[in-house]
């Protein structure tokens, strides 16, 4: 294995170069869901919902299995078209935007069920988050030409210095994904998502079936996301803890409707929500 | 008009044996998922062997018939065991491929063994050709028809009301739950190809017996994939209503615009559906679980 | 895994060969292949300027099936659809060095017709869209007699350059191997790009690729293109080689003798590309030199030898994907570790 060791000079001073630098540094924008219906047959998976992420922000989105809480995801990326309501990235409203122009508009997501391409190594999952910068065509690929080459050293640089290092894992860059434990699988797969630039990210489950120590780094770097790149974070997550933590914002869902919105000691605290989770008479707080 | 009616009812009636194709194939798709591509091979070597048993070895026809049943009833237990089930882990991509190479062994051990002459092994049916009014039907596509139907009818009965039947739906459906039932489920996987190779089998000799005996035989099946697309892969019903129109398409086509054109039309067919309706007219449209 | 290489760039480490023991290997291999008409005899060039019609076919079959996924059953055809095209192009006194590269574009474009079924379906449909795809081109190979000479075929006007006939094993093997290199590291450079990646993305998991920006039509089109462009190339070469072709040539057995070919090299690799050829063609030859050894032995073997490529192509397909699913690629891969590692074994 050869080793690489990334230089202070591997600064690429083209304009590709530039324009990445800067474009990295843009701020996050607010995601708004407005009064969204969503139905599979004779399914209403969810009903109304909206609420709104706001822009620099971690907002959670929690709720008992089957709220529908992977649906709003869907439905955010595009997959799902909702019957009635609408999507807002900002200022645009990109509900009828297909899913792969999304990734330009800055909305990267992850998923609950880890989809990484196991026939790649891991940088080369993370170059794939670059997909939607690169311009090169088929011609000045297949000779490796001056565009598509400067455009390849450009990403490499941009991804080793702002992800690689930020999430540690330069250890493991040249490794195959599906040789990689669970955690450190789940951790290539933020580092994907963080390698498309994104204004919004979407993090469905980032910590599930993580132990303690795993659990608090992940939500580390989620914090570092947030306050070093300004990015705003929408969050489905089931681990309560870490949800109070670090969200500043709180939407509680259940059977496809949203039933409390709020800080997380107001959601805490919510009558609703308690009983939605307990199933009955308050028995105090939960963890 | 008379043409027209004569090309339809030909067409339709010769669409019950490609029925009988059709339902071995969407036999094995159901009950353990595989894309089976060796189906006109396996039609192909049934009919073969029933005619190495009824000529070569001067046995009675119906002899014949039932030996050439249960040696493809044995290559079925072996394929199975040999080829699918150390496969069953892989991706769907990876069977298919299987199963091409099962039909490419089957093609060249066939023509090794028989060249690439025709031939024309005795029928089980009556030849006499049948008149309805002014259309003249010959004896060997009404009783093909007739037989195919039979099977058929006794297919969809035994799925509906027998208990094995019924096991064998419940482990197409889902494995898993059956096995926790107490079905044997690699039983029912190899009942699923025996009854598959059976049912080739019968259409393979149905059609040799009628149209001659040569390597060709395994491309019929090729025309069979049409009538497997437009009634959706997973369908019994749709594989058998989609074949009798499948057969009809042929046949209008064959006698309109000439007889080469019966070599390209299913093919014609095949792409509109999958441009226009991917899952045909009765298959489940799955959606992705993301 | 080389040890004692320390890359002082990013853009050294993606280089295509990363140290001086690869490049140097490279270039011997190189020197060994473009002098083998001054060293080799007849029949290996012959067989050579074959294993490199297969080569391109292959690598262009790797990149639609191998790398993203999309299985096609039409490659053989597309072979025939680049052969006609050469010929037509050459009776109407196109010089080669533009007839080829507009065969290679024409196939290019059916084969983007031909992939439109994969933007609504995968797996098996697709298979059987491709297998229709192949009976039709196929069937107007057989009847659109004025362009293609119809059942019994047509001949191909050698490939000139300013009056330097390509006439013969030597000068075609320049021919076929030059194109053969670049279109090599084509694909390769290919797969250090983001098309490439975004390929591979589209086989493992579209819904994920789409959600990072990969714009699914556009790239499952371009696989199927690129394939299509690389079968049609080889088979713009094939004419030349041969000279004459019938349709009898491009029978669906020749798309799946591609896929053998894929299966058995690796998908997804150039290296398996080659290496699948080269064996693929060995195949029929190794059986053809066993049948003539045989031939006192059991007279009328020779009439068995297309029914044993058969049998033989199935039992290859089966047993590599059963014990060697990654191909011969990863038995090289396992061999070279082997070499670098010795005398330590892992």
């Amino acid at each position: 294995m050869s080793a690489t060791v990334p230089f202070a000079s591997e600064r690429p001073a083209s304009p590709v170069g530039a324009v990445a630098r800067v474009a990295a540094a843009l701020p996050g924008l607010a995601l708004a869901v407005d009064g969204v219906d969503l139905r599979f047959g004779g399914i209403h998976a969810l009903r109304g919902v909206s609420f709104e992420a706001a822009p620099a922000q971690v907002t959670a989105v929690i709720g008992p299995n089957g709220a529908g809480k992977t649906s709003v995801f869907n439905t955010i990326s595009g997959f799902y078209r909702p019957a009635s309501g609408r999507i807002r990235l900002g200022d645009e409203d990109i509900t009828r935007v297909p899913v792969h122009a999304r990734a330009a508009r800055g909305l990267a997501r992850t998923f609950q069920n880890i989809a990484l391409f196991r026939g790649l190594t891991v940088l080369e999952n993370i170059k794939l988050g670059g997909h939607h910068t690169m311009s090169a065509g088929v011609l000045s690929a297949l000779v490796y030409g001056a565009k598509a080459r400067t455009e390849e050293n450009a990403l490499r640089a941009e991804i080793e210095r702002r992800v690689i290092e930020f999430l540690q894992i330069d250890h493991i860059r040249h490794r195959p994904v599906d040789a990689l434990p669970y955690g450190l699988q789940k951790r290539v797969e933020l580092a994907r998502a963080l390698a498309m630039r994104p204004r919004v990210l979407l993090l469905d489950e980032p910590v599930a079936g993580m132990n303690r120590e795993e659990t608090e780094d992940m939500a580390r770097f989620i914090l570092d996301v947030q306050e070093e790149w300004g990015a705003t974070v929408l969050l489905v997550e089931h681990d309560m803890g870490m949800v109070m933590d670090i969200s500043s914002h709180v939407v509680v869902l259940n059977f496809g409707q949203v039933i409390a919105a709020g800080t997380p000691a107001e959601v805490r605290r919510h009558p609703q929500v308690i009983e939605a989770y307990l199933g009955a008479e308050s028995a105090g707080e939960f963890e | 008009m008379s043409e027209f009616l004569e090309y339809s009812l030909l067409g339709i009636l010769s669409g019950g044996v490609t029925a009988l194709v059709a339902l071995s194939f969407v036999l094995i798709y159901k009950g353990t998922g595989v894309v089976n591509f060796a189906v006109g091979e396996v039609m192909m070597l049934g009919a073969y062997l029933y005619y190495a048993g009824a000529v070569t070895f001067e046995l009675a026809p119906w002899l014949a018939f039932v030996i050439a049943l249960a040696a493809l009833a044995a290559l079925a237990v072996v394929v199975e065991r040999l080829v699918l089930r150390p496969l069953s882990g892989q991706a769907a991509v990876a069977v298919l491929m299987a199963t091409i190479g099962m039909a490419s062994i089957i093609h060249g051990v066939v023509e090794a063994k028989w060249g690439g002459d025709t031939y024309s092994p005795p029928t089980l049916l009556p030849r006499t050709p049948v008149n309805l009014g002014e259309i003249l039907i010959p004896g060997t596509v009404l009783g093909n028809f007739a037989v195919a139907a039979v099977l058929i009818g006794a297919f969809l009965a035994f799925f509906r009301w027998s208990p094995t039947g019924i096991a064998l739906r419940a482990t197409a459906s889902d494995p898993v739950t059956a096995a926790t039932l107490g079905i044997n489920v690699n039983a029912a996987q190899r009942l699923t190809w025996i009854l598959s190779s059976l049912v080739g089998t019968v259409a393979g000799v149905l059609i040799a017996s009628s149209a001659g005996l040569s390597p060709l035989l395994a491309s019929a099946a090729l025309s069979v994939f049409a009538a497997i697309i437009l009634g959706g892969l997973d369908s019994v019903l749709g594989a058998i209503v989609a074949s009798l129109i499948v057969g009809w398409v042929e046949a209008v086509a064959a006698g309109y615009l000439g007889g080469k054109t019966r070599d390209v039309v299913p093919y014609v067919v095949v792409l509109a559906i999958l441009v226009v309706r991917p899952h045909g007219m009765f298959g489940t449209r799955t959606i992705e679980r993301l | 895994m080389r040890t004692g290489i320390f890359h002082e760039t990013f853009a050294s480490e993606e280089r295509l060969w990363p140290s001086p023991t690869a490049r140097t290997w490279m270039f011997a291999f190189l020197a060994v292949l473009f002098t083998m008409p001054a060293w080799g005899s007849d029949y290996m060039l012959a067989i050579a300027c074959i294993v490199g019609i297969h080569v391109i076919a292959t690598i262009g079959l790797n990149l639609t099936t191998g790398n993203a996924g999309l299985i096609s059953l039409a490659h053989g055809a597309f072979l025939g659809v680049g052969c006609y095209s050469v010929a037509w192009l050459g009776k109407h006194s196109v010089p080669f060095y533009v007839a080829l590269p507009a065969a290679g574009l024409l196939t290019a474009a059916l084969g983007v017709i031909v992939g439109l079924p994969s933007l609504r379906v995968k797996g098996i449909y697709l298979a059987i869209a491709t297998i229709a795809a192949h009976f039709i081109l196929t069937f107007i190979f057989r009847e659109w007699e004025s362009v293609t000479g119809g059942v019994p075929g047509t001949s191909i006007p050698r490939a000139s350059l300013f009056g330097f006939e390509f006439r013969g094993d030597r000068r075609n093997f320049y021919l076929i191997y030059g194109c053969a290199f670049f279109l090599a590291l084509g694909a390769r450079n290919l797969a250090r790009t983001h098309i490439g990646r975004a390929f591979v993305a589209v086989r493992d998991r579209d819904f994920s690729a789409e959600i990072l920006g990969v714009n699914l039509v556009r790239t499952k089109l371009l696989a199927f293109a690129l394939g299509a462009f690389y079968a049609g190339i080889a088979g713009g070469l094939l004419g030349y080689f041969y000279g004459d072709i019938t349709p009898d040539y491009f029978l669906l057995t020749l798309s799946v003798f591609y896929l053998a070919a894929i299966i058995v090299g690796g998908l997804g690799t150039v290296l398996g590309s080659i290496l699948g050829a080269l064996f693929m063609t060995f195949v029929p030859e190794v059986l053809r030199l066993v049948a003539q050894a045989s031939s006192n032995v059991f007279p009328g073997v020779a009439s068995l030898l297309l029914p044993m490529q058969q049998v033989v192509f199935g039992i290859l397909i089966i047993g590599f994907l059963v014990f060697e699913p990654h191909g011969l690629a990863a038995v090289w891969g396992r061999i070279r570790r082997t070499f670098h590692l010795w005398p330590f074994r892992t």
